[in-house]
């Protein structure tokens, strides 16, 4: 892991393969991803993208595809407006612990003195708390984006 | 004691699906605190300078504080000291914030462990540790109405760091 990075650590009573399933599959994220969908065939070199209503928002490159264990992207994003900085990496880790699953989030690889590490510390635990609610409710969470961001920019 | 010259160490934020009232209830209560808490239970005096108290699922002390700041259900600053010997001697007193903050339907929990010197990450990492699992546990009670069983190992890490500082551990 290279510094500057942003580790998230969160547990799923679900099983190792319906996480990996919330991860790559489209019609999953765009569910709980506050509307991200992503696309891939999830070979390692593969490009993906996620997509809001058919905006492009992050893209990258599948650069480990170890299912169900181990995810990694590179991460650019390339939503409109957005100040491109250094292409960074996301690494997913599924921990089998008893009948939970322990999932690690790194975040690494970023351009330091940026904008990306403020912006991925306030994402990751949203998209993930939003995760675990759907794998263990059904419902993702409804959280007020704008009322957020006023509070991670306060 | 002044919490200003405390900083930061530690922070985990996680977005629960209830009320603050919720969350601040699952937060102070005993009967709640014992489902998600690895079995230990939460006491706490609602108040600045109130005692707050961890037990052990067998009743013994094993965090003792003292409320600082308390503004229910917004904002809760205990201190969090593990009750082991010569441990508060060497590393100072541990500081735990939560803060409670609505968005839309959703609550914005916020944990901050702070320390009043520097910690090695070793040190700090039985807390990077717990943290996580805790409050995982706190949301899935409050979203589904049953805690987590995980299964954790010992923080044989800050288990191990803690007996180079000459500190017994259990």
């Amino acid at each position: 892991m290279s510094k500057p990075a942003f580790v998230y650590v969160t547990y799923i009573e679900t099983s190792a393969e319906k996480v990996w399933q919330a991860l790559t599959d489209g019609d999953f994220t765009e569910r709980y991803w506050f509307g991200h969908r992503v696309t891939s065939d999830w070979t390692v070199g593969a490009a993906y993208r996620f997509a809001n209503q058919g905006q492009p928002m992050v893209e990258g490159k599948v650069l480990v595809s170890d299912p169900p264990r181990r995810l990694v992207y590179s991460w650019d994003v390339v939503k409109e407006g957005a100040t491109r900085e250094r292409t960074s990496r996301v690494t997913f880790d599924l921990v089998p612990r008893g009948k939970v699953i322990k999932l690690i989030v790194t975040h690494d690889e970023i351009e330091e003195g940026g904008t990306t590490l403020r912006d991925v510390s306030a994402g990751w635990p949203m998209v993930l708390a939003s995760l675990k609610s759907i794998l263990e409710t059904g419902h993702a969470l409804d959280i007020d984006l704008a009322a957020a961001k006023e509070l991670a920019h306060a | 004691m002044s919490i200003e010259k405390f900083k930061p160490a530690t922070v985990y934020t996680i977005y629960i699906a209830a009320t603050p009232e919720k969350v601040w209830q699952a937060l102070t209560s005993a009967e709640f605190s014992q489902k998600y808490f690895f079995g230990n239970s939460v006491e706490v005096e609602i108040r600045v300078g109130g005692a707050f108290i961890v037990r052990t699922p067998d009743g013994a002390l094993h965090i003792s504080g003292e409320v600082f700041e308390c503004d229910p259900p917004k904002k809760l600053t205990v201190t969090f000291n593990l009750n082991w010997p010569e441990l508060i001697e060497k590393l100072g007193p541990t500081l735990v914030t939560y803060e409670i903050e609505p968005v839309g339907e959703v609550v914005k929990l916020t944990m901050t462990e702070s320390h009043d010197r520097p910690l090695s990450d070793d040190i700090l990492s039985g807390g990077r540790q717990g943290w996580p699992a805790i409050l995982s546990s706190l949301k899935s009670l409050l979203e589904t109405g049953r805690p987590m069983a995980i299964k954790m190992a010992p923080p044989q890490r800050m288990l191990a760091a803690l007996r180079e500082l000459g500190i017994k551990t259990p």
